[in-house]
Order: structure tokens, then C-alpha cells, then sequence
């Protein structure tokens, strides 16, 4: 067998797909809040609180209702879009105008107050969620043991991302949307509806986070806390791509899966702050993020 | 005359002369406790505002005043971070004239409120944190350690594991204060029982994610995966655990878990576990009415820590009242020299270097077969005599400790 600084091969390629798994999460939940920044310029701190309520929705459907995960996969983005629509309608849109500090600041606001109604309903220890039976046991692939589940995941979430991506980038839908954060007024002389094309879309960015919720449940204790421990490192997976740009974030959030997942063998303390310290690296060498186009 | 008032002035300076020690009475009319702990994040479930509310429960049962003075309590939540506990610590003592400090889960922020209370020369009670170094490397005149600690954690599941065969190791760690004490701790009980250790790994706090940490604790070829880790970090590191098929491969040994984690996770995954805890709600009948009062208030049996925040507010406020004061030296001198005898320790005392001693427990989790009812969890399956289960004072590096 061979070694790279010690640790062999073998080992190494287990340790980059379990990267690859934890970087489809990343992918899918930065690339709502890229969808949501690049068409509507918010940036929306409450992606991790909607991330938990998919999650919570999973789980509520499954231990009160009875609807299995295949339902709540489909069910639960959908009720986090339409709670995403309501804030959008409420809250949000008096914002556009205004700094993004202030969208911000409300996003965040609204991050406090959803885990705070779950802390308070079912505590921090979290509940369990039993992987669906068609997805349970796995498979030994010489170098490592994959659950099923986990390749689920990655599959899924690769779907879901190339869909997303055709839709903006290659449909005349997409072209309307892009359409219509550069010049609104224009866009609306053509006859189109461009606030709820926006309401839409920020529905359509927060049910994404719905989605990686339910996806997560299985693997994650569906717990309050279970967005805020994540949505600090998509941010800097959205900082690194570049704001806004869709693909940027998928590569990005894959490809720090991975380094993250490396980090794990070679310097385990330092797993959670590597995201960060790359974050400044390129920053310092290209402001605009990778991905991303100088204004 | 002046013969007859010279023995009353002499006797009156003799009063005076001992007057400060006997009749300081209660500071600024009112018994103040500080409670700081984790009140949101990982660990405010095992104790948090529902700890908080233990120590009302302590106060109340005392009547609520002493003396005719008030007893009254301040919360705040220290949110894991060692400068926010210490900072407002100081706050505290200086501002609101606290008399006496609560320290919560998380060795870190206790580390550094104990800190705080020798410096301002005040009690502190430090119930959450699991550290040993809090009456070791780091004792103080001042700091009493109850319900747990690393080194009876370590002796009581750590030696448990390796006499039922558990020789190979291999450590999980949450890299901070707790988790490296926990773990030296138990790789000094592993190796005295003639075990060894294959390897380690220390993960950040609140890490999402513990599949990479499986694949390496899988090859490491050890038998036994030792989670010096707790709350949602535990809980976590036990799903994948099962997920990635360490299990039942090797066995883990949970070396700090609490009940709120066998519930979140079920007695599917945990049942077998061998655990140890300072105190089990269905242990006694004393127990059980004290366990069926917290849970009519907040819904679920409470954690030993809970418990032992009960305990420990009870036993300062019996100083309390057996002195008349709320002063700390003497406060001090009386916990360190009585006996703690309520539901939780039975004939715990307070040793020199601050360790409260008393009797833990060896238990394990039932199979889903044998639990009857919701919250009946555990088997006890060994009493753990104080005495044995905590380091000795031969054995202590804590300054105080006369040798």
C-alpha cells in the first residue's frame, strides 16, 4: 500500500468522497443563497433557520402525520418556499431599496426567532430520523464502507444543483429573471410581473434549503442548532465562488467539501476554521470570489 | 466607679474583637446567587434554564429567605465562551454583590470563573463542568467541584470497559478543556489495566459532521471507540457511528453521556451502553418526587446535573442558615467541614482541594424490551464508592492539599 504523508492511499480516497458528500450539502444550501443574492440582492442570513425547518418538517410529517421521507421530500420545500413567499411578501421587500446590512440584520432576526420557538418546543438535544428502508445499509467499496444513503445524497443534490443551474443560465425563464434584476422597469414595460417573479424566486432559493433540510435529516440529529453550525461555513463556500454566481457555488461547495474532508486527517483541529483561512487567501488574491465578475 | 466600668469596657472590646467573625450577618440584606451556564446552545439541554430553575426549587423548598433576608437569583448564559463567563463573573461580584457563583456545564468558562472567584475572594460552585484540573493544577480556596468529574468518569466507564475485554482504544475527542482532560484521564485508566491506545483524533466543538473521524477510528484496528466528547457532539458522533458500520464492529464506550442524549437517540442505538452518572431519577423514592416535580414543570426527567444544581444551592443555603451568614471564609470552612445528605449524595462531603465526594454509579441502558415506561433507561449495575471513583488527595496536584 502507499503512504502520502503518511496516511495511505487507500484512506485518502474515502476521506475526499466523504468530502464530496458534505460538499453537496454546501453546494445545494449556497447555491440558494446565491440564486437569492445574484436575482434579488439580499443577503439572506435565515437560510440555515429554513435549512432546520425542512429538516423539522421531515420529522413532524413523519412522527404526526405519518407521511414517509419520499413525500416530505417533495412536501417540505414546498412548505418552506410558501413560508419563504410569506416573509418575501411581509417583511422582506421593503428592503430592496436599502443597504444589504439591513437585509441582513432582518434575516438574522428572523434566524433568532425560528430557533427559538423550536429551542423552546423540543430542546437542543435534537430528534432522530430514521433512514427511509430503501435507502438503508451500504456498500464496501474496498477502500471504505459507503451507506447508501450517503451516495443518495450526493446524487440528489447534483440533480437538483444542474436543474437549478439550466434553469437560470439556459431557459427563457432564467433570461427574464436576469432580465429583470438589471433593468425591472424595462423588463416590466414587456408586460412581465417583476415583483412576484421576485417573490418567486426567493421561494424558490429558501425551498432549496428545505430540500438539503430533508436531505439531512437521516444523517444529522434534526436538531434547533443544526443550521447555525452550517450556514456560517456556506457563506464563506458563497464568499469563495464569487456572490452570486450559480456554478461558482456548486464547484466551490464540492471543492471545499473535499479540502475540508482532508483537513480532517491531516490537521483535525483545524477542521473548521480551514474554510475560513482559504476565504482570506482569496479574497487577498481576487476580491470578487473565484467565480465571480468585478462590478 | 471606674473599677466597675473598666471590666465592661474590656468586655465590651472583647466583643468587638470577635463580633466580625460571629454577627457579619448577611451583605447588603439579601442572599444573592449567580448562575452561569450554557443557556442555548449544546449543552442547555442537560442544564440550562432548566438548571436554573433546580436552584429555584432549592430556594424555595428553603423558604425563600433566611433570617427574614431574601434569597435571590441571577441567570446568565456564558453561550461556551470563557470570556463571556469570566466577564460577567466579575461584573457579578462587583456590581451586584453576588455572594456566591453557580458554574455550569463547560470546563472552559468554569476554568476561568474559578478564576475570578479566588481573585474576589467569594465561593464558587462549580457543578457542570466536568474537568478535573478544577480541583487539581487549578484549585482554589475558593472553588468546590460537585456531581462529577473527568477522573471518575474515567475510572467508572473506562475501567468497566476494560474488564469486560476492552483492551484496544481509540479516542474521539472534542478539542478543548473538557475533552483533553477527559481524555488523559481515561488513557491513564486504560493503561493501568494493562490496555492500549492505537491512536487519536481531536474534533473542533459542534462539528456537523463525524464520518471522516469513523473511517479513521475504523482503521486504526482498535476495539473500542471512546467518545470524550458530549451533548449534540456525542449524539452525532453515535449516528455516524452506526451509519458508516463501526458498529458493531467495534464497541463504543460513551465516557460522558447524559440522559437527555439516550433519549434523543433512542435505545435502538444505545442500548448495552455502559455509562457513568452521579445520580439516576428512578433510583430511590426520594428521587423519583424530586424528579416528579421537575418533570411537572418542564415535561422530561432531569439530568444528574440538574440534580446536582439542586444539591448544590441547597447545601451553601443550609451554610447559610446554620452560620447566619453569607460570609465566604466562613462559608467555606462550613461546606468543607459538614455533610451533604439530601436526595442526590448521601454522606458526600467537601474535601480540602475542593472535590465534593460521594457515591456514583455504574450503570448501563436497557434494551427496548426492558424499558416498561417512557424515561426508564438505566440499569444500575455497580455503586461506585466516592472514595475510589475520585483521585486522592495522594494522587492530587492541587496546592492545598497538605502532604
Amino acid at each position: 500500500m502507499t503512504d502520502l504523508f503518511g496516511v495511505p492511499i487507500q484512506a485518502l480516497l474515502g476521506q475526499v468522497l466523504l468530502g464530496l458528500v458534505n460538499g453537496s450539502f454546501y453546494a445545494v444550501l449556497s447555491l440558494g443563497l446565491a440564486v437569492i443574492f445574484g436575482l434579488l440582492n439580499i443577503i439572506n442570513f435565515a437560510h440555515g433557520a429554513l435549512y432546520m425547518l425542512g429538516a423539522f418538517l421531515a420529522w413532524m410529517g413523519l412522527s404526526y402525520f405519518g407521511l414517509n421521507y419520499w413525500v416530505m421530500l417533495i412536501v417540505a420545500p414546498i412548505l418552506v418556499g410558501a413560508f419563504g413567499i410569506l416573509l418575501e411578501k411581509t417583511l422582506i421587500r421593503h428592503l430592496y431599496k436599502l443597504d444589504h446590512l439591513y437585509g441582513l440584520l432582518l434575516t438574522f432576526g428572523i434566524t433568532l426567532l425560528l430557533e427559538g420557538v423550536f429551542r423552546s418546543f423540543y430542546g437542543v438535544s435534537g430528534q432522530p430520523y430514521a433512514t427511509p428502508a430503501l435507502l438503508q445499509g451500504g456498500v464496501n467499496l474496498g477502500f471504505m464502507y459507503l451507506p447508501i444513503y450517503r451516495a443518495w445524497v450526493v446524487v440528489a443534490s447534483i440533480v437538483v444543483c444542474l436543474a437549478t443551474w439550466f434553469m437560470i443560465e439556459k431557459t427563457r425563464l432564467g433570461a427574464l429573471l436576469r432580465a429583470g434584476t438589471e433593468n425591472p422597469k424595462l423588463v416590466e414595460a414587456f408586460g412581465v410581473n417583476v415583483p412576484r417573479m421576485v417573490t418567486l424566486t426567493y421561494g424558490f432559493g429558501v425551498a432549496l434549503a428545505g430540500f438539503a433540510g430533508v436531505l439531512a435529516a437521516p444523517v444529522m440529529q434534526v436538531s434547533p442548532l443544526m443550521g447555525s453550525n452550517l450556514i456560517i461555513v456556506v457563506f464563506a463556500v458563497v464568499v469563495i465562488g464569487g456572490m452570486g454566481s450559480i456554478m461558482g457555488s456548486i464547484l466551490t461547495g464540492l471543492g471545499l467539501g473535499v479540502i475540508e474532508g482532508l483537513t480532517k486527517v491531516f490537521w483535525p483541529e483545524a477542521s473548521n476554521t480551514v474554510v475560513f483561512i482559504i476565504m482570506v487567501i482569496i479574497l487577498l488574491l481576487r476580491p470578487a470570489g473565484l467565480f465571480g465578475k468585478e462590478k | 466607679m471606674k473599677l466597675r466600668t473598666l471590666p465592661a469596657i474590656l468586655a465590651l472590646a472583647g466583643f468587638g474583637a470577635i463580633a466580625p467573625l460571629h454577627a457579619a450577618g448577611i451583605s447588603n440584606d439579601v442572599i444573592r446567587i449567580g448562575f452561569i451556564t450554557d443557556m442555548s446552545g449544546v449543552y442547555s439541554d442537560i442544564d440550562g434554564p432548566a438548571g436554573g430553575d433546580s436552584i429555584r426549587m432549592a430556594i424555595e423548598d428553603i423558604g425563600g429567605e433566611i433570617n427574614g433576608k431574601k434569597i435571590e437569583l441571577l441567570v446568565a448564559d456564558h453561550q461556551n465562551k470563557a470570556d463571556i463567563a469570566s466577564a460577567r463573573a466579575r461584573e457579578w461580584f462587583d456590581e451586584q454583590k453576588i455572594d456566591v457563583l453557580i458554574g455550569g456545564t463547560n470546563s472552559s468558562t468554569s476554568l476561568a470563573m474559578a478564576g475570578v472567584a479566588a481573585e474576589k475572594k467569594k465561593p464558587f460552585i462549580a457543578v457542570g463542568a466536568a474537568a478535573s484540573d478544577l480541583t487539581n493544577a487549578q484549585c482554589t480556596p475558593y472553588t468546590v467541584h460537585w456531581a462529577y468529574d473527568t477522573t471518575a468518569l474515567a475510572r467508572g466507564t473506562g475501567s468497566a470497559v476494560v474488564n469486560a475485554g476492552g483492551k484496544d482504544w481509540f479516542f474521539l475527542t472534542a478539542d478543548y478543556a473538557f475533552g483533553h482532560a477527559l481524555e488523559r484521564d481515561t488513557v491513564a485508566v486504560v493503561k493501568a489495566a494493562g490496555g492500549n491506545v492505537l491512536g487519536n483524533v481531536r474534533a473542533p466543538l459542534s462539528t456537523t459532521d463525524f464520518s471522516s473521524f469513523m473511517l479513521q477510528a475504523q482503521s486504526s484496528g482498535a476495539k473500542i471507540l471512546g467518545l470524550a466528547n458530549a451533548g449534540g457532539d456525542f449524539i452525532n458522533s453515535v449516528k455516524a457511528a452506526r451509519e458508516f458500520g463501526v458498529t458493531p464492529g467495534m464497541n463504543l464506550a460513551g465516557l460522558l453521556v447524559f440522559i437527555n442524549d439516550v433519549h434523543a437517540l433512542g435505545l435502538d442505538a444505545t442500548q448495552g451502553m455502559y455509562l457513568t452518572s452521579g445520580w439516576y431519577w428512578d433510583m430511590d423514592d426520594e428521587s423519583r418526587q424530586w424528579a416528579a416535580r421537575f418533570q411537572e414543570k418542564h415535561k422530561r426527567m432531569p439530568s444528574f446535573l440538574q440534580a446536582g444544581d439542586y444539591s448544590a444551592a441547597s447545601y451553601y443555603l443550609r451554610g447559610v442558615k446554620e452560620t447566619g451568614t453569607d460570609d465566604a471564609d466562613t462559608l467555606m470552612k462550613w461546606m468543607k467541614s459538614n455533610r451533604v445528605n439530601d436526595f442526590f449524595a448521601k454522606d458526600g462531603y467537601v474535601r480540602e482541594d475542593g472535590q465534593m465526594i460521594y457515591d456514583m454509579y455504574l450503570v448501563q441502558v436497557k434494551t427496548p424490551e426492558e424499558s416498561t415506561r417512557e424515561w426508564d433507561y438505566y440499569k444500575i449495575v455497580e455503586r461506585l464508592p466516592g472514595e475510589s471513583v475520585y483521585g486522592s488527595l495522594e494522587e492530587s496536584t492541587c496546592k492545598l492539599v497538605k502532604k
